[in-house]
């Protein structure tokens, strides 16, 4: 990575990396704290991000009805949730949403009843930009973060990366850094992913962090074919047909997509969307503005007319895995590093089922401010964070051998096949996870052995390492779980095991390693997988 | 993926080379954006969003440049409808935000889907009476 004096330094007390809903919020509860902020955004915070084009309903439940909800959701989590942090990212959500009111015009219902529940995507996190502004924080758009720098002792002290406008470097100094980078989609294309390609996961794990619950990244969503539509609200009122037009009996829930991918195996799958309600379809360009716009412009009428769908795998958005999370200010294992929304395991609040819908937004928003004001203490107890820097960045950014070319968009294929494909990742055996991990692991080597760049190119070497490096631990992760539990579905080792009802982590760069938390008999040890 | 910039449209505010998430826009030669980097764009549409001119489109598909022309976008109707149906700018009266709605709608969702299967588990046996 070139250094010369064409970079651009700053310093700031804490350094949030990522400007989704997570970010913002870290943001936010840190200036709140009295720290400087700076948010390094790879896009532009209000619009990068899953949040800016879904519309996200919270985990929104009244006092009186919260350890009930708890307590469902606990028995849902398969083992793997936890009580206390439901119970605070449902007290916290309560008391944050309102507090956007400035920024978001929330609706009323027919008696005139506040909607704080859901927000629709674009407006929420335009909302969330301008609340991070009047806090204080400062902005840098288009200044995607490329690695971490530690002091001498390998605490995180900062960041460095590219700013795209002039393609310069930049370093920043902190006494704290956030990741808020979001889940990664595997490069599949999914709506509002193409930022989520795992980087944090990368630049954690490089400064000691681990990772937990990456075997849960085969969450899926029906979508228009050829789109990235995916919307899921009117597909709960579909109809499933097969290439000769006859209905499939597949039954409406929110297990349809394994029934879904089983008909895809076969062949071409049709969708009719009749049975939506003529009150519904009027007002549905002004529910979700983007879901109608595929049909709209490619002359489909979606409510009469059979249309092609596919699924697109949302990876670890909606999937559940990310830097492990290990204290009560979403502390990773790295001092100094805090993290926060999808860049984070979402297993405290969700177990071993998808968060989507409620309470990966409520994690994102509650995790945040935790994180933010982790940070801003981490480093006002720290004082003024001196001496020399260290740049611990490594595949795709300093070759362990000469620089070369290395054909990155392959690279890139071969996660979003491992990753993505039907028969490889909803219906998962071992025989086929270890075929997987061989590919990545091969892709990986050539990344770490040869990969590097200058600019933008350097930005792209980086994103196919943190993709190759998410799905090799979601591979590595998925095979030692050797029962089905959630989403997490071998077909080779169907049922619960009770002895895996346990949070299993995840490091390790050239040598991936998984172990579950809590110690029986056949886990106990750090396994080498790659 | 954007296809269309209608030039004569463009104002050369430069709102959507700011806002994309992707670095996807830039201004050419004459202040007036051009798209850039067309395979990067993720077909978010919120360029769309930020265009006050509706000088922008995208076209549904994902994967592959579909060589739109501005005349075809045009046709389509929808030039500037996300925007619209978004009740964003001037459309803010007459489009109010009706996303608090979802809830609701996915709530009646599963009922329909319940009084289905009630509906099919009374003919199954229904079928095995007679």
């Amino acid at each position: 990575m070139a250094q010369d004096d064409d970079t651009s330094h700053w310093e700031t007390d804490v350094l949030v990396i990522g400007g989704g809903l997570a970010g913002t919020w870290a943001a936010i509860a840190a200036a709140r704290e009295g720290a400087r902020v700076i948010l390094a955004d790879k896009g532009w915070c209000g619009t990068s991000g899953v949040t800016a084009t879904a519309g996200p309903g919270h985990w929104w439940v009244p006092p009186e009805h919260r350890e009930a909800a708890v307590a469902d959701r606990l028995k849902r989590s398969l083992g793997l949730g936890d009580p206390d942090w439901m119970a605070r990212i449902l007290d916290l959500t309560w008391t944050s949403l309102p507090q956007l009111a400035k920024h978001y015009a929330f609706s009323t219902d027919e008696q005139g009843r506040v909607q704080y529940r859901g927000l629709r995507g674009p407006e929420y996190m335009r909302a969330m930009r301008a609340f991070a502004l009047e806090a204080g924080a400062t902005i840098l758009d288009h200044h995607p973060a490329l690695e971490l720098l530690t002091d001498p002792d390998g605490v995180v002290t900062g960041a460095a990366g590219v700013a795209l406008r002039g393609e310069r470097p930049w370093t920043i100094r902190a006494g704290a850094v956030v990741l808020a980078t979001g889940g990664c989609a595997f490069a599949s294309r999914l709506l509002g992913s193409a930022t989520n390609t795992g980087d944090g996961m990368l630049m954690g794990v490089e400064a000691g962090a681990d990772l937990s619950g990456m075997e849960f990244t085969n969450y899926y969503t029906p979508m228009q074919a050829g789109t990235n539509m995916a919307r899921s609200m009117s597909f709960a009122f579909a109809r499933w047909f097969d290439e000769a037009d006859k209905e499939l009996d597949i039954p409406a829930g929110p297990d349809v997509s394994p029934h879904l991918a089983r008909a895809l195996l076969k062949g071409r799958l049709y969708c009719r969307l009749d049975r939506i309600p003529r009150d519904i379809r009027e007002v549905m360009p002004q529910v979700q503005p983007n879901f109608v716009r595929p049909f709209a412009r490619m002359g489909v009428d979606a409510y009469a007319e059979r249309f092609e769908v596919s699924l697109v795998s949302e990876g670890t958005v909606r999937g559940i895995g990310g830097l492990r999370i290990d204290g009560r200010f979403c502390q990773t294992a790295a001092p100094g590093l805090f993290a926060a929304g999808d860049a984070a395991s979402r297993e405290l609040v969700t177990g071993a089922i998808s968060g989507g819908g409620a309470v990966n937004s409520s994690w994102a928003l509650s995790s945040g401010q935790w994180a933010g004001q982790g940070a801003a203490a981490f480093a006002r107890q720290r004082g003024n964070a001196s001496g020399r820097l260290h740049h611990i960045g490594q595949a795709g950014l300093r070759p362990t051998s000469r620089l070369a070319s290395v054909d990155l968009p392959a690279a890139v294929q071969t996660v979003r096949d491992e990753m993505g494909a039907y028969d490889r990742n909803i219906f998962r055996t071992g025989e086929a996870l270890a075929a997987s991990g061989e590919k990545l692991d091969e892709a990986w080597g050539e990344i770490a052995a040869h990969a590097g760049g200058w600019g933008r190119g350097l930005l792209r070497a980086r994103e196919a390492a943190a993709l190759v490096a998410a799905a090799r631990w979601s591979k590595a992760s998925a095979l030692q779980r050797r029962e089905s539990r959630g989403m997490h579905r071998r077909e080779d080792a169907p049922g619960l095991d009770p002895r895996l009802a346990s949070r299993q982590r995840a490091q390790g760069l050239d040598h991936v390693v998984t172990r579950f938390e809590t110690a029986s008999p056949g886990n106990t040890r750090l396994e080498a997988v790659a | 993926m954007i296809e269309v910039v209608i030039d004569d449209r463009c104002g050369g505010c430069g709102s959507c080379v700011e806002v994309c998430p992707s670095d996807v826009l830039a201004r050419g030669p004459n202040g007036k954006a051009v798209i850039a980097r067309q395979a990067d764009c993720q077909t978010c549409y919120l360029c769309e969003l930020y265009c006050p001119e509706d000088a922008l489109f995208v076209w549904p598909q994902t994967d592959r440049v579909a060589g739109i022309t501005p005349q075809q976008a045009l046709a389509t109707g929808d030039v500037g409808g996300f925007r619209r149906d978004s009740g964003w700018d001037e459309h803010a009266a007459t489009h109010t935000n009706q996303h608090w709605r979802m809830g609701a709608i996915f709530e009646r969702a599963r009922l329909m889907a319940i009084e289905d299967a009630d509906a099919k588990t009374a003919r199954t046996e229904d079928g095995r009476t007679k």
